[in-house]
């Protein structure tokens, strides 16, 4: 494996580390849009401030990860993808913000009225900002970005490969969170929320399934060179994700929401992973390689070393922060007896 | 770095203006967040600790603050993610040509992020979970991490003044040196100037909160508490930041002569140059400057010392460079002394409180005239942060790469930064006026004895913030 390729699988990693840890985020804001009127909504609105509050920052430093590598690693691929699809890039850079700001000011809105506007914006960015995400590697994926690509407006996003990328990150977003919410709400001992909202999560779940499979076709016409590789070197992947995705789904039914949440994480994990796999040795596809796009031997280099600081300084706090949070150490409601919807 | 090449003068694009106007707006008003990020977890730790030693004002005060600076880091964290996407989409070819030069400055930046953000949600969510030493010990990493984090960061820029670490070969970037564009020559003196003035904006706000309150006559130790500890960083700071400043001011001299030029409004290469305050920069059409209505500091050749140690060194002046290589002189100019008069007032209002302290040793309860000078030292320092960032990047001007990139080489060509300026002001105005609500009616509540600040879709549970320290094991 050569330097470059090294640092594009880290890059892959921490593609993948978001998709699923930044993802349930996302699904997360994608119920609260869901989660009805003021009163109704009410305890699901407590359930994820508690889930995402404490982690909600650091999930997101992953996609600053992914960009600065991105253009310390291949510089001129970054810019030509900043230029090509300036459009998308910025709606998500918007979305970003309005969805952090929109989740901090609503805990401690003054009054139900500052709440529920925050509510909203939080909530609608959640849904707009992995939606382009998505639509953004399905038009990478469908060979629309080469080096001195013309600037594609609004309508990149509304092609038959970015459609079923935004499509599906939205979808994989909310039934990941609709697991995890189940979990956690399991884990407090709310038996009243999680039999309410258990049959929705399935929905999500059947409904997620079904693009997938159905997204074979649009991807074979749009996108043959990444569709190949995903019938042929990435099937394997394709596979695991399908079988993690129907055993969660059957987890969640049977009420094993601790155990389905692995499942479930491991199925948007291997979706994802099934892309890179898929459209390797391209940066993109189809008019970069890998090889080609590399920059400054010292900066990859350089870009190791720093992983390993990472590893060595990020990864175990990070596991400790999930696990303080899975274990009620840190937390937002806390108390493991209450009932979340009193 | 001798190769001192312009890259291939392309079109100016008409996305120049509100590109960087985009970038001094996204960038200005980030960094006010930023420095509450970088100062705050070193004064809360102050405050959690004596709360552990049982003073339980003073862990009153870390709760509360804690909070504060949660909502403070979030607004921060999404106003910087917005930065890097910005990098990419305003200033594409700069990153096309030297994103792997100082791509590793920014991935040791995000890894100092990372850190915070991950300690950040360990700390703010662990009131009442975790024993209290360990808990109060979240925030060291959260110090250090704001230090490199800031150091990482500002070495990007220092490297825009003083670019190293590779070779411009027929045009191609090549034998690149991250490592060396880190250390750039700029590096030690921007950051130390940067990260003083984080804690002297951050020290000063919130002590200006509370000199406030004690003039409102609420003399509690409540607010003393939170008047003391805070300018006890700013303070002592305010005493050495303009000597920083001046050192700094002599690595322009040796580096970037021309935008010391524009601090100095020289408009031609003189020896034994004065000091001179005040006056308006003009040209004439040939390009021959002049400073008119300025006022003369009586040390002849005191800007000749201040920046060579000599009274009779030279002073490079615009006239140096060709009209189009010179910065926009009056705004670097204002800038520049709006900084350094606000510094000396700092350091003035610094030698007030010590020598008040040590004639009287009391606390500063019914000083009235001081602590209405706190008060404002708040919003001071930050114009004076501002406008040195002004002075710093407009007097780069036209270069973004100094000596090497034109800034309208950089920019992206796409016909609608007007339009994202427009909506990002929008945004950012709501966003700060939002959270200026937010912050106020968290302060009104607390003083009306609510304690845990629920959220207002419901009564919940408890919430743990508001319990005391719970050893659990
Ligand atoms: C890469 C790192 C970087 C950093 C850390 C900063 N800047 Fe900067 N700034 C730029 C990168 C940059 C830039 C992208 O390179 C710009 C755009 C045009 C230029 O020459 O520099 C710029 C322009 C720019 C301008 C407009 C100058 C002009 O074109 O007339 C202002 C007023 C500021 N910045 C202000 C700031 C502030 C308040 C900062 C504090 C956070 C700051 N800059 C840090
Ligand atoms: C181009 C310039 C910049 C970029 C791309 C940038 C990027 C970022 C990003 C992505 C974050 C969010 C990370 C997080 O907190 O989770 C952040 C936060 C921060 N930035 Fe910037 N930044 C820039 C300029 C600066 C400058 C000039 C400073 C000052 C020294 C600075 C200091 C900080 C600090 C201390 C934080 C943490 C703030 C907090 O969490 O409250 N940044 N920056
Ligand atoms: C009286 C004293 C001061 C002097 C002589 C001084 C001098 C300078 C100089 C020469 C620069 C330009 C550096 C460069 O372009 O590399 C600068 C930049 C700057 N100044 Fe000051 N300064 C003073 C006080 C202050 C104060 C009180 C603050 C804020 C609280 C401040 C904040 C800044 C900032 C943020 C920058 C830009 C970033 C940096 O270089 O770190 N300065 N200052």
């Amino acid at each position: 494996m050569s330097v470059a390729e090294a640092v594009a699988l880290i890059m892959f990693v921490a593609v993948i580390a978001y998709a699923v840890l930044g993802g349930a985020d996302f699904g997360s804001g994608v119920w609260d849009l869901l989660a009805g009127g003021t009163r109704r909504g009410a305890p699901t609105r407590r359930l994820i401030d508690h889930a995402i509050g404490p982690v909600w920052e650091a999930n997101h430093v992953w996609l600053i990860f992914v960009l600065v590598y991105l253009w310390s690693a291949f510089p001129e691929a970054f810019a030509a993808l900043m230029r090509t699809l300036a459009i998308p890039f910025w709606l998500v850079g918007l979305g970003i913000v309005l969805r952090g700001a929109g989740f901090a000011l609503r805990k401690y809105s003054p009054t139900l009225g500052a709440a529920r506007a925050a509510g909203i914006v939080f909530a609608a960015a959640s849904v707009i900002t992995p939606f382009f995400l998505g639509s953004i590697a399905g038009t990478i994926a469908s060979g629309r970005v080469g080096l001195d690509t013309e600037p594609l407006g609004l309508s990149s996003a509304f092609t038959p490969a970015s459609l079923l990328g935004g499509v599906l990150a939205v979808c994989t977003c909310t039934y990941l969170a609709g697991v995890l919410l189940l979990s956690e709400a399991h884990r407090l001992g709310d038996v009243g929320f999680t039999d309410g909202f258990r049959p929705r999560v399935l929905v999500a779940g059947a409904v997620t399934g079904a693009i997938a499979l159905a997204g074979v076709f649009p991807l074979r016409a749009d996108a043959p060179t990444l569709a190949d590789e995903l019938a042929g070197r990435a099937a394997v992947v394709v596979v695991v994700s399908a079988v993690a995705g129907a055993v969660s789904l059957e987890l969640v039914r049977r009420g094993a929401y601790r155990r389905a949440r692995w499942f479930a994480a491991v199925a948007v994990a291997s979706i994802v992973a099934g892309w890179g796999i898929g459209q390797y040795p391209w940066v993109l596809v189809d008019h970069v390689t890998i090889a080609d796009a590399a920059g400054g031997r010292a900066t990859l280099i350089g870009l190791l070393v720093a992983t390993g600081v990472a590893a060595v300084l990020v990864v175990p706090a990070m596991i400790t922060l999930f696990v303080l949070a899975d274990s009620n150490k840190v937390g937002d409601l806390g108390n493991p007896g209450s009932s979340l919807n009193k | 770095m001798s190769t001192a090449l312009v890259l291939a003068q392309q079109a100016a694009s008409d996305a120049l203006l509100p590109a960087r106007n985009q970038m001094a707006l996204s960038l200005g008003a980030h960094i006010i967040l930023a420095c509450f990020g970088m100062a705050m977890p070193a004064m809360i730790f102050v405050l959690h600790r004596m709360g552990l030693r049982g003073d339980d004002v003073a862990l009153e005060l870390a709760k509360r603050w804690s909070k504060v600076a949660g909502v403070l880091f979030a607004i921060g964290a999404v106003s910087g993610t917005i930065l890097s996407f910005e990098m990419g989409l305003l200033w594409p070819r700069l990153m096309e040509q030297f994103g792997d030069v100082i791509g590793l400055a920014f991935a040791f930046e995000g890894i100092s992020f990372f850190t915070e953000a991950i300690f950040l949600g360990i700390y703010v969510y662990g009131w009442g979970r975790l024993p209290g030493r360990i808990h109060s010990l979240m925030l060291v990493p959260m110090v250090i991490s704001g230090i490199t984090g800031s150091f990482f960061i500002v070495s990007v820029n220092a490297w825009m003044n003083a670019p190293t670490g590779f070779d411009i070969v027929d045009g191609e970037v090549v034998n690149i040196d991250p490592v060396a564009a880190i250390f750039n020559s700029a590096v030690w003196l921007q950051f130390l100037h940067m990260f003083f003035a984080a804690y002297m904006v951050a020290g000063f706000c919130i002590a200006g909160v509370y000199a406030v309150g004690l003039l409102k006559g609420r003399r509690d130790r409540h607010h003393r508490l939170g008047l003391l500890v805070p300018l006890a960083f700013a303070l002592p700071i305010s005493l050495l930041q303009p000597t920083v400043g001046h050192f700094a001011g002599q690595r322009i001299a040796d580096d970037q002569p021309i935008k010391l030029a524009a601090i100095e409004g020289l408009a031609e290469t003189e020896e034994r140059v004065p000091t001179v305050i005040g006056g308006v920069y003009r040209e004439d059409t040939d390009g021959e400057g002049e400073l008119v209505g300025e006022i003369e500091v009586p040390i002849p050749g005191l800007a000749s010392f201040l920046a060579q140690n000599s009274f009779d060194a030279e002073i490079v002046g615009l006239d140096a460079v060709p009209e189009d290589e010179r910065p926009p002189v009056n705004i670097v100019r204002f800038s520049f002394q709006i900084m350094v008069g606000i510094g000396t007032a700092l350091m003035g209002l610094a030698g007030w409180a010590g020598w008040r302290w040590w004639k009287r040793r009391d606390s500063f309860d019914e000083a009235t005239w001081f602590l209405r000078a706190i008060a404002i030292s708040g919003p001071a320092a930050i114009v004076a942060m501002e406008t040195g960032w002004i002075t710093t990047e407009v007097g780069r001007q036209p270069w973004i790469v100094h000596g090497i990139m034109r800034t309208e080489d950089a920019v992206t060509d796409a016909g609608w930064v007007w339009l994202t300026l427009s909506v990002l002001i929008v945004v950012y105005v709501g966003m700060f006026s939002a959270a200026a609500m937010i912050l106020r009616s968290m302060s009104q509540r607390w003083r009306d004895g609510e304690k845990d600040l629920t959220s207002p879709y419901g009564p919940s549970a408890f919430d743990p913030i508001d319990e005391h320290e719970v050893v659990s094991t």
